[in-house]
């Protein structure tokens, strides 16, 4: 049987970047797997720019930008197989992986990064009546036509849902000929970042309806048109608000669900917010050597941080690996003194959950989204009674994620299961 | 000139066409859709129903049982899904334990085998999400469930490989009586047969009225689902019915044969006969209905609602004769649950009927046993890859929901009446029906589809007819 020091279940920005850096902490045996037939995961359709800023304070599109991590995995001589899926992953870190040219085969690994994504959530999921006509796309699945195929899957579009795929699915769409008609959205406020509600929808006159969603779909064959109306603060619809509009396409962008069914059938423990891996501040899952980043740990909306978590994904696996053929034992059971970061007032989740101070870096960032629209306010941090971080911010949004930074010195002197509080504060 | 025509390729049509087949006569099939399976029997609850429910002495009584009983047989000769799983009616009052006691009598009269009244204790043992309500519940161990479509498939495919001419995109538009036999005009062209099997679903009254005064009606009831993950799928593990109402069976929950929850249908009386679409309210009210008889419903796990049309003729019982003013023309009408327990009894009463009138031979060469899509999930891992060296199509995943390979998909396309659309893939192996609802999937499909058709993307289809999934190429109108 094959043995790696670690393995990386995806090849897109975050295994990549794990990868990257796990090689760069001294581990040589890494092995990528990645199911499709190229390196990049989804950032090959992702052909609008914006990508990048954070990392090389440059503007790249997405196959760019994941050309430059694919440069150093090649550089780096990192090994990895494409067009292989995983199929399980047993929590004695046993993988049981498949191709046409391998077969079935196993690979013992001593350290795993998760890295496999996320998927679309489909209208079956959004119980939206109607009929069932060919028309109806995901977003993801539409750019992947429109952008990597050449294909157009419709001419007349409505899109329900303003996250950010959908955004850019608009102006995409509108540039390559189509005429997208109006965006929809339950919530009254966006799901996507606000630079795409301007460069997307504004700068092309697409209209954006907030509270609003499509209650009928009409059409046995294919798409022949939507009805929209408003919703309450219930998100029911409204009777008598009922709008109808030709079309041949629905476009879906109505969130993102980390895909983690290998995880849950591993035994990893899942947060039910997030629907991502339940992790500590190295990033490690509920079973030991067992890392997750990107978003199959929570749905991200810039890839930069997606990598910036990946390469801290990938070094604490590495030191895992080392430390474990260091001592040559298991690791000691029990996790030391443990912190756990409590969401409240407004936020609705962090990554990581919890952290034991011992094994913290110097700076550790924390990630959350809040569940609201929040203007001028407070981010603030509290251990027990005392408020250790109280940063004002002009507005924040359920569709960017917020980051804090945590100092090691201020949690190495709390007690043990002592809790950290992060909360939205009025102004 | 056939012998005989049958109209519809759904699971009646094609369990007569199967019965048919094994004599030496001229059969043609003839379907309005592009694929078998298009109508009420691939939307329905999938289940192989005990027989306690239909009146004794109905035909549908009869049918069900003998059905039931030739299912075990009938999946391992054709091999499609089925599963003998057992089934419980709850019933919640004091007050309803009378309709329970009577629905056991009624099987019994039907001749359904191994019924029996459990106490609370004995229902929850089985079934530990059961409500607490439970006062008592029918216990059936013969119900089963079956993959709706696997057994359409499986009956026509063997059809097919007997002899049976499959005409799809062919719908009959009018039926003349003519010396010896019956004309069928139909949009791609006139069709003369000596026998018509009606087997139309919700339209055999439309059909039989063209031939007999003696009128039929047939209402479209429709039923709504919700499908759940894999994930809920074993919240119960056996079929559990609510006492029956006035509009039949109530809403109920199920495993499929798949792993995933079943939960519906509802029952509303409609006109249009193309009337599949789900509706609020009928969501609404199964999202009510379901919790009734079940505890904790992960209802939050649906991965897609779909509504199906029942044909229900106003007698109330499966018409499957020789229309009395027009002879040669056999009905096979009114077939609405338990239709999918029944079809293979119906096909078997079909074939009885015309062979006695036209005297029919059994075929020597009548092959009864067909080998059904591969499933190497159940596989070990030497008998994969010794499958995988030979043909590597069975390594390279295409669904990644139901880790279903290229592999099966080629075996879809290229087998007797395959596959020609994504629905059709989707029906027989599954690719596209999981979580993702085949956001990552479909355009690979779309591509082996039109790799191996030898057509273009913008031929291909979701489910035939205008159903094109491509419109174009990028700025090709600017």
């Amino acid at each position: 049987m094959e043995k790696y020091d670690i393995v990386i279940i995806g090849g897109g920005p975050a295994g990549l970047a794990a990868a990257v850096a796990a090689r760069k902490a001294g581990t040589k045996s890494i092995l990528i797997l990645e199911r499709d037939r190229e390196l990049g995961g989804i950032l090959n359709q992702c052909i609008h720019n914006g990508f990048g800023l954070h990392t090389f304070q440059e503007e790249l599109t997405g196959p760019e930008y994941a050309a430059r991590f694919e440069a150093q995995v090649l550089e780096l001589g990192i090994e990895y197989r494409l067009n292989t899926m995983v199929m399980d992953i047993s929590r004695e870190k046993l993988i049981t992986a498949m191709n046409r040219e391998r077969g079935m085969y196993q690979i013992q690994a001593g350290a795993i990064v998760l890295a496999m994504g996320c998927r679309e959530r489909s209208r079956g999921a959004l119980n939206i009546p109607g009929y069932r006509p060919a028309g109806i796309y995901s977003a993801g699945t539409a750019q992947r036509l429109v952008n990597m195929e050449g294909y157009m899957p419709g001419r007349k579009v409505v899109i329900l849902g303003s996250g950010d795929i959908g955004l850019i699915m608009a102006r995409r769409m509108t540039l390559e000929g189509a005429e997208v008609k109006v965006v929809a959205e339950l919530m009254p406020y966006s799901g996507g970042l606000k630079r795409n509600i301007v460069q997307c929808l504004d700068d092309y006159g697409i209209p954006l309806k907030l509270s609003h969603t499509v209650t009928d779909i009409k059409g046995k064959e294919r798409v022949e048109g939507i009805t929209l109306a408003a919703v309450d603060e219930r998100g029911k619809p409204i009777p008598g608000t009922e709008e109808d509009y030709e079309c041949d396409t629905l476009l879906l962008s109505v969130g993102l669900i980390p895909e983690n069914e290998l995880s849950g059938q591993m035994g990893v423990e899942l947060n039910s917010v997030t629907s991502g891996p339940v992790v500590n501040e190295s990033l490690e899952t509920s079973v030991d050597g067992v890392f997750a980043c990107g978003n199959v740990l929570h749905v991200h909306d810039l890839v930069d941080f997606v990598s910036e978590e990946a390469a801290m994904a990938g070094k604490n696996a590495a030191h895992y690996v080392k430390d474990y053929v260091e001592k040559c034992t298991e690791k000691s059971s029990g996790y030391g003194k443990v912190i756990s970061i409590q969401p409240t007032g407004g936020v609705r989740y962090t990554v990581p959950s919890f952290i034991r101070p011992e094994n913290m870096v110097d700076q550790l960032t924390i990630r959350f989204r809040v569940g609201s629209v929040y203007k001028k306010c407070y981010v603030s941090v509290y251990i027990g009674e005392e408020r250790i971080i109280h940063k004002k911010r002009p507005v924040m949004a359920p569709g960017e994620m917020e980051e804090i930074k945590l100092e090691k010195s201020r949690l190495i002197g709390c007690r043990d299961y002592e809790t950290v509080r992060i909360q939205i504060e009025e102004a | 000139m056939y012998d005989v025509i049958i109209i519809g390729a759904g699971v009646s049509g094609s369990a007569a066409a199967r019965e048919l087949s094994r004599y030496n006569v001229k059969v043609c099939v003839l379907e309005k859709s592009e694929d078998v399976c298009c109508g009420t029997s691939k939307a329905n609850s999938g289940i192989v129903h005990a027989g306690y429910d239909a009146a004794p002495g109905s035909l549908m009584a009869k049918l069900n049982v003998q059905g039931n009983r030739m299912m075990g047989q009938l999946s391992k000769e054709l091999e499609f899904p089925f599963q003998r799983k057992g089934s419980l009616v709850v019933c919640r009052s004091k007050e309803e334990l009378p309709v329970l006691m009577r629905l056991k009598e009624q099987g019994e009269e039907n001749g359904v085998e191994g019924l029996e009244i459990l106490n609370p204790e004995q229902a929850l043992a089985l079934e530990p999400n059961l409500t607490e309500q439970v006062e008592a519940a029918l216990y059936a161990p013969t119900a089963g469930i079956v993959c709706p479509f696997g057994l359409n498939i499986a009956l026509a495919e063997n059809a097919c490989e007997n002899g049976v001419e499959f005409h799809f995109d062919t719908e009959v538009e009018s039926i003349e009586k003519v010396n010896r036999g019956f004309l069928l005009k139909t949009d791609s062209g006139d069709y003369r047969a000596r026998y018509v099997v009606n087997a139309a679903g919700v339209y055999a009254d439309v059909f039989h009225n063209m031939v007999s005064s003696r009128k039929l009606h047939i209402t479209p009831r429709k039923g709504e689902y919700f499908l759940l993950d894999k994930g809920a799928g074993d919240h119960v593990s056996r079929t559990i019915f609510a006492l029956p109402g006035k509009l039949g069976k109530g809403v109920l929950v199920t495993p499929t044969v798949h792993g995933n929850l079943l939960v519906g249908p509802t029952a509303a009386d409609i006109e249009n006969k193309e009337g599949t679409n789900t509706t609020g309210d009928g969501l609404a009210a199964i999202s009510e209905k379901a919790g009734q008889n079940v505890r904790n419903l992960p209802l939050k796990k649906v991965i897609t609602s779909f509504a199906g049309l029942r044909a229900h003729e106003d007698g109330h019982d499966f018409i499957i004769e020789e229309a009395e003013d027009a002879p040669g023309f056999i009905d096979c009408a009114g077939i609405e649950s338990p239709g999918l327990t029944s079809a293979p009894a119906v096909g078997l009463r079909i074939a009885e009927i015309l062979r006695e009138k036209m005297r029919l031979q059994q075929k020597p060469d009548f092959q009864g046993q067909r080998k059904g899509i591969l499933n190497p999930e159940l596989f070990s891992m030497e008998e994969r890859n010794r499958l995988i060296q030979e043909q590597p199509a069975y390594g390279h995943i295409i669904c990644r929901c139901e880790m279903i390979s290229e592999g099966e998909i080629l075996d879809a396309i290229h087998r007797p009446l395959g596959a020609r659309s994504l629905d059709g893939v989707k029906r027989r192996t599954r690719a596209g029906m999981g979580r993702c609802q085949a956001g990552f999937c479909s355009p690979r499909t779309m591509e082996i589809l039109a790799r191996e058709l030898g057509v273009s993307m913008e031929e291909i289809t979701k489910a035939g007819g205008g159903s094109g999934l491509i419109v174009g190429t990028n700025k090709d109108v600017l």
